[in-house]
Formats: structure tokens, sequence, C-alpha cells
């Protein structure tokens, strides 16, 4: 019995981990980089934008994981952006009545979440094949793992771009800030190192 | 807006200036997965050109003549979705039947245009900008399309002649293309304040 529950536990955690860092959305499946590029000027919006993916991807993959016997086939794709669309109209009407400003920052961005590969691969690769709570961590596990990368990429870019993390300054006066970074060319570059750099790093573990 | 002079330059600005994949980070999946050959990139750009502007001006004409008046506004995401998917579905029996062989090379790809961002993205964006006639959401999601059809092309011939340089080993692949890309959206923004 004791051997079961651990079994279990192992499972989870590993489910857990591997959307930490092992199968890392951004980093290792290249997934849901539009997102990644153009919310990531400054920190405040990269969370936000975080925050509602993670609520996204839990909703979701409870509801498909709880109908994944009832699909058929050929309509599974559309039930699962059906299902998005929802939970992503819902993030929006909530971000719009308690955020305001926030939500005019991120504009067009939040309803993209509805085409973020992240949510719709994971729908279909975990939430259609496992139980709910397997699911549940899973969607924890890659939503914070998201998350977790916007944060570090918005806080070069921030950094780079104006001198401060999360609004607060932290560079000297005499830095001089670099207004590219903020920009599309900022974006694009700043990731293509980074993912550079993991590829580097793991490639002596693997 | 809706004279000849008007089109034109919506359309130039959509192409050049406001190009969705270098300004507004729309389409990058497809950008960096299909961009490895230039004719499979043409046939892409060409498939997204075509479900982009039926699903742009479709998406147009259901905001603003159904969902608007009857005070549905809370439902255009999901309306949205499921005029993309069904175009998608479309563009997909076409090629399946006249071009086979192309079938086969786009694989996955060809499906995944309904998650392609550039397409929802365009439908959001000709809402938020307030276009205020559909023969300019019609110019502006043809744009749209070709624009993103000349990114991906301009890309996928730079890669073919990255095959031949000497790039180093952890920045092979993804990392060296969305650096490219970095550059491209750099020169791109040479084009901004062109109009107006």
């Amino acid at each position: 019995m004791t051997n079961e529950v651990e079994a279990k536990a192992g499972v989870y955690r590993d489910t857990l981990l591997a959307g930490l860092w092992r199968e890392n959305p951004v980093f290792r499946l290249l997934l849901g980089m539009c997102p990644t590029l153009a919310v990531t000027a400054a920190v405040k919006p990269a969370l936000t934008m975080g925050c509602c993916v993670i609520f996204v991807l839990v909703c979701s993959n409870v509801i498909i994981s709880l109908m994944r016997n009832l699909l058929k086939p050929h309509l599974r794709i559309l039930m699962f952006t059906l299902t998005i669309a929802t939970f992503v109209t819902i993030a929006d009407l909530v971000l719009r009545a308690f955020m305001p400003d926030m939500s005019e920052v991120l504009g067009p961005y939040v309803p993209l979440i509805i085409v973020n590969c992240i949510i719709i691969c994971r729908a279909e690769a975990c939430a259609s094949k496992n139980g709910v709570v397997v699911s549940v961590i899973d969607a924890v596990g890659m939503g914070v793992g998201f998350t977790g990368t916007l944060c570090v990429l918005a806080s070069i870019r921030e950094l780079l771009a104006t001198g401060k993390i999360f609004e607060v300054a932290v560079m000297p006066d005499a830095y001089v800030p670099w207004a590219a970074m903020g920009m599309p060319v900022g974006a694009f570059v700043t990731l293509g190192l980074m993912l550079g750099l993991v590829n580097l790093t793991s490639k002596g573990r693997a | 807006m809706d004279t000849l002079s008007g089109l034109l330059l919506a359309f130039i600005s959509i192409v050049i200036i406001n190009n969705l994949v270098f300004t507004k980070f729309l389409g990058i999946c497809p950008y960096l997965g299909v961009s490895g050959r230039i004719d499979m990139a043409f046939g892409m750009g060409m498939a997204v050109t075509f479900v982009v502007t039926l699903s742009g001006t479709l998406t147009y004409m259901i905001n603003n003549w159904i969902l608007m008046p009857l005070g549905l506004e809370v439902a255009r995401y999901v309306c949205f979705i499921l005029v993309i998917a069904g175009a998608v579905q479309l563009v997909e029996m076409y090629v399946r039947k006249f071009f086979p062989s192309l079938y086969d090379s786009f694989g996955i790809f060809l499906p995944l245009i309904t998650t392609n961002c550039a397409i929802l993205g365009l439908c959001l964006f000709l809402n938020l900008w307030g276009v205020d006639s559909l023969i300019l959401a019609v110019v502006q999601s043809f744009g749209a399309g070709i624009g993103f059809t000349m990114a991906i092309c301009i890309m996928a011939g730079i890669r073919e002649n990255l095959q031949l340089a000497d790039v180093p080993e952890c920045l092979k692949g993804a990392p060296i293309t969305l650096i490219t890309a970095g550059l491209l959206a750099m020169a791109f923004m040479g084009f901004a304040g062109m109009i107006r």
C-alpha cells in the first residue's frame, strides 16, 4: 500500500518537475513564443500574463480531462479550442474589471492565449490521456515554468532597456538606457541568446 | 479612408510598417517551424494569406453586424475561433485534393494554422484599430497575409544560406533563427514613421 502511494507521489513529482525545467515549454518545446516575445518588455505585464496562462491552463486541463472519454477524435481539437476560448473570455473580463490599466497594456495578447500552443499541446498530450489530478499537476508545472521564463526574460529586457526592475531603479544614474532592448529587436535577440545558453549548459549533462 | 489611395496606404502600412511578424510578434511558431525551405515557406504563406483574408472578412462582418447590435461582445472570442477553424478546414481539404505532395510536406503544420496567432491576432487588431468599413477590413486582412508571406520567405532564403555558414554548435537551429529575426526586425524598424 505504501509502495503504491510512494509510486504515485513519484509520478506527481516527475510531472511537476518536467514542466518546470526538463520540458520547459519555452526553452525545450519552443511553445508559446508569441506572448513570450510580446509581453516581456517589462516584468509586471509578464507576470500578469503568466498568471492568466496558469489560470486558463489549469481550468481547461480539468475540464478536458473530465470529458476525455466522451470525445470523438475528429471533434477533439475543436472542443479543446472552445473550452480554452471560454476560460480566456473569463480571464479577460476579470482582468478588465479589476486591473484595467494592465488590461490596456496587454491588449490583444490576452485573447491570444486561446491560440497559445502551450495550452492546446498540454490538452492534447496530457489532459486527454490522464486523470484529473495528474492533469492539474502538469498544468501547474507547465504554467509556473512558463511564467518563470517570462519573468527572467522580462527582467533582463527591462533592466537593459530602462535600468529598472519591477519599476524600481537598480542601475546607477550614469547608466544609459538601451532603448533597443524594449523593442522587437531586443525580444528576438535576447530569447535567441538565452536558448543558446540553455543548449550550452544542458549539453554537458545530456 | 475609402478612397483608392487610402486603401493603398493601409495595404502598404500593414505589409511593411506594421508587419505582424516583426512588430507584433504574431505567427512566430510556423515562422520558426516552416521557414526551412523556400518553396514550403511560400506555400505556407499562401495558405495563411487565404485563411487570414477569409477569416478577417468574416469575423469583421460577424462582429459588426451580429455581435455588436445584439450586445453579444462576450461571445466574440468563441465566434472568432470557430470561424478560423472552419476556414482552416476548408483550406486543408482543398490542399489535400489538389496538391497532395504539398499536403504531405506540411504535415502537422497545416491544421496548426488554426492556432496561428497571426490570424486570430489580425481579427482582434481589426477590432482594436476601429476599422470602420468592410472594404478596408478586407484590404488589411489580405495585406497581413502578404506581409506574413514576405517575412517567412525572406527568412527561408536566409536560412537556406545559413546552412553553409559556420554557426556555433549551441546556437544551431532555433536560437540563430531568432537572432536573425531580430536583425530583420531592426531592418524593418527603418520603415517606421513612413506613413503618418
